[in-house]
């Protein structure tokens, strides 16, 4: 097939090829100087157990799954549920909840560095009109991932569309007749909008797992922001993960060891083990959400 | 399915029709003011720190350090002042030269796959969606070093072309959106123009590509907001090269660059939002209906 044949092309080369390259090299030495050096399982069990930072990387990211996916997703549809109820006003409405969502990530995280710096920033002095002295935020390694998590809620638009589209297509006579039986809102939302929902929200939840995974930009910029130091070039080294190492994600620490400190080797045996947590998160979402949205969500 | 059509239909617009489910006058207007309350709260918690970042870019530096919120005078020159302190013309240029060549690019070869992959049978076309969706699902951490080792052979790398060239092959998840909006378009054209004697090629480009505009609207959006925006890519292949960064690498070099000069941060972050923003106003159905189709499962 000719209109594939590019696509083929690019399949092999930048996909099936890196992919078993990828593995090769992490059982290898590989500074990208000279070339690899076979060192058998050294890099995993370097990761296991004597990386100071790779346990804290997985910890810090696996936090991003946990509490900020879900997050945008539950705002994201409290929101849209909320827009399909506005007589008035609905399109600026639905324009303005969208807008953050453009801006972009860079911009973003450093508009918020901003309003959360802890002295001049508006967040704290809000706070102080109200006579409460504002805390840190991104200085502070308890408050630095909360801060981050209030940036991926803000820009939380583009799932809000996907879900206002779905909410306006669910058959309005199931509302009217449950509405006759005498069902409340929330049985409404849980028999009714949740199952009439679930394959948009099984498409969200496991690119919002991907997104989680790779969380790279906002910490990134933030913690050099709050430390202080400039982010490109060689400067990241010195505010990783800033404050104490709070924001130092998995695929930061990747970038750190394989094009900074050039353990290239080593930045594939991590590339490997997340390859192996995306398909276990995405498959473990498909198995549980056949079982309790309804098979056909396996489609 | 469902999503795909009310994208296509333009389900935003319904909104607006939807006529009202809810009886009891008086209930009905209590709970309207209520909702009505909510959303214009909210409004100012995400309009907030955009309509904060505006004034601070028109703050002089010095004020930037106080509480106030408000400018006390409006500095205009601080816009201009960007483009003096750091080489932001030549990141734009870079960012712009990014994202047009990849958009091209990707248009060029992903319209033809998905075209195939949604408009014709052939042996293997599920195998290679799933392996599209395969592709768009990984992250591209998982392939990057021996992709980076491969442009570093070439003596790419320092440039933004290791960003640009791929997307000559092909962009999966562009494909994939192509595909879904493809598939809503009745067959019955392609074999009306079938049987009209059109060859293949001419029913994709004389028949299918007019009726697909505002997929191919919304597709080259999404591909010009990822490389407008994308941080890692240009980061990982640039970042010691100043002169060929991006403005999402140079705007996050900028506070290192200015130390505590926040008004001309907040002004530089006002230029790259910019584009973007008056892109989609330009562009709001075309890509709300795009954002729409990503909704859906292959």
């Amino acid at each position: 097939m000719l209109l594939m044949a590019p696509w083929a092309i690019g399949f092999v080369v930048f996909f099936v090829y890196p992919l078993i390259a990828t593995v090769w090299y992490s059982f290898t030495r590989f500074d990208l100087l000279s070339p690899p050096k076979f060192v058998g399982l050294r890099n995993y069990r370097y990761f296991l157990f004597d990386d100071p930072n790779s346990w804290k990387a997985l910890r810090n990211t696996f936090w991003f799954v946990v509490f900020m996916m879900p997050a945008r997703l539950v705002s994201a549809l409290l929101i849209a549920q909320l827009l399909t109820r506005i007589r008035r006003g609905g399109s600026f409405f639905r324009t303005v909840f969208f807008l953050p969502a453009l801006a972009p990530p860079v911009a973003a995280t450093i508009a918020f560095a901003f309003l959360f710096n802890p002295a001049t920033g508006a967040v704290n002095t809000l706070l102080g009109w109200i006579g409460v002295e504002g805390p840190l935020w991104l200085s502070d390694p308890a408050l630095a991932k909360p801060v981050l998590l209030t940036l991926g809620v803000w820009g939380m638009g583009d799932i809000m569309i996907i879900f206002l589209a779905a909410l306006l297509d669910v058959p309005i006579e199931q509302y009217e007749a449950a509405d006759l039986d005498g069902a409340g809102p929330v049985q409404q939302f849980r028999y009714i909008t949740l199952p009439n929902l679930s394959p948009v929200l099984l498409f969200a939840a496991i690119t919002g797992v991907i997104d989680a995974l790779q969380y790279f930009t906002q910490a990134a910029v933030a913690s050099a922001l709050a430390s202080g130091v400039a982010t490109t070039g060689g400067g990241t080294a010195s505010s990783l993960g800033y404050p104490d190492g709070a924001t130092l994600t998995y695929p930061l620490w990747l970038y750190q060891m394989g094009y900074q400190n050039f353990y290239l080797g080593y930045a594939c045996a991590m590339a490997v083990i997340l390859l192996v947590i995306s398909l276990v998160f995405v498959s473990f979402m498909l198995r549980r959400s056949a079982s309790f949205l309804g098979t056909e969500d396996l489609r | 399915m469902t999503a795909v059509e009310v994208g296509v239909r333009g389900g935003t617009e319904r909104l607006d029709e939807r006529p009202s489910r809810r009886r009891g006058r008086r209930n009905d207007r209590l709970l309207g003011i209520a909702e009505h309350s909510v959303a214009i709260l909210l409004t100012a918690v995400f309009l907030g720190p955009i309509v904060l970042i505006v004034l601070t870019a028109f703050m002089s530096s010095g004020q930037t350090l106080t509480s106030d919120l408000w400018p006390h005078e409006w500095h205009l020159s601080n816009f201009r002042q960007v483009f003096v302190e750091a080489p932001f013309l030549t990141w734009l240029k870079n960012s712009l030269v990014y994202s047009v060549l990849a958009t091209g690019f990707m248009l060029l070869s992903s319209f033809p796959a998905a075209y195939a992959l949604a408009r014709l049978k052939w042996r293997g076309r599920n195998l290679v969606l799933l392996a599209v969706i395969t592709m768009m699902l990984l992250p591209p951490q998982v392939t990057v070093v021996p992709v980076y080792r491969m442009w570093a052979e070439l003596g790419l790398t320092g440039t933004l072309w290791p960003l640009i060239l791929p997307n000559l092959v092909g962009d999966a998840f562009s494909i994939f959106l192509l595909r879904q909006f493809l598939l809503t378009i009745p067959q019955e054209y392609s074999d009306a123009a079938r049987v009209d004697g059109a060859s293949e090629l001419q029913i994709m480009l004389r028949v299918i590509v007019p009726m697909a505009k505002p997929a191919i609207a919304a597709t080259s959006m999404f591909m010009f907001f990822f490389t407008w925006n994308d941080y890692f890519g240009p980061l990982l292949y640039t970042s010691d090269e100043p002169s060929n960064w991006t403005v999402a690498v140079g705007l996050a070099s900028f506070r290192g660059l200015h130390h505590v000069q926040w008004n001309l941060v907040m002004a530089a972050t006002v230029l790259v939002m910019l584009p973007v923003v008056v892109l989609f106003f330009f562009a709001q159905k075309a890509f709300v209906e795009g954002v729409t189709l990503t909704g859906v499962k292959g």
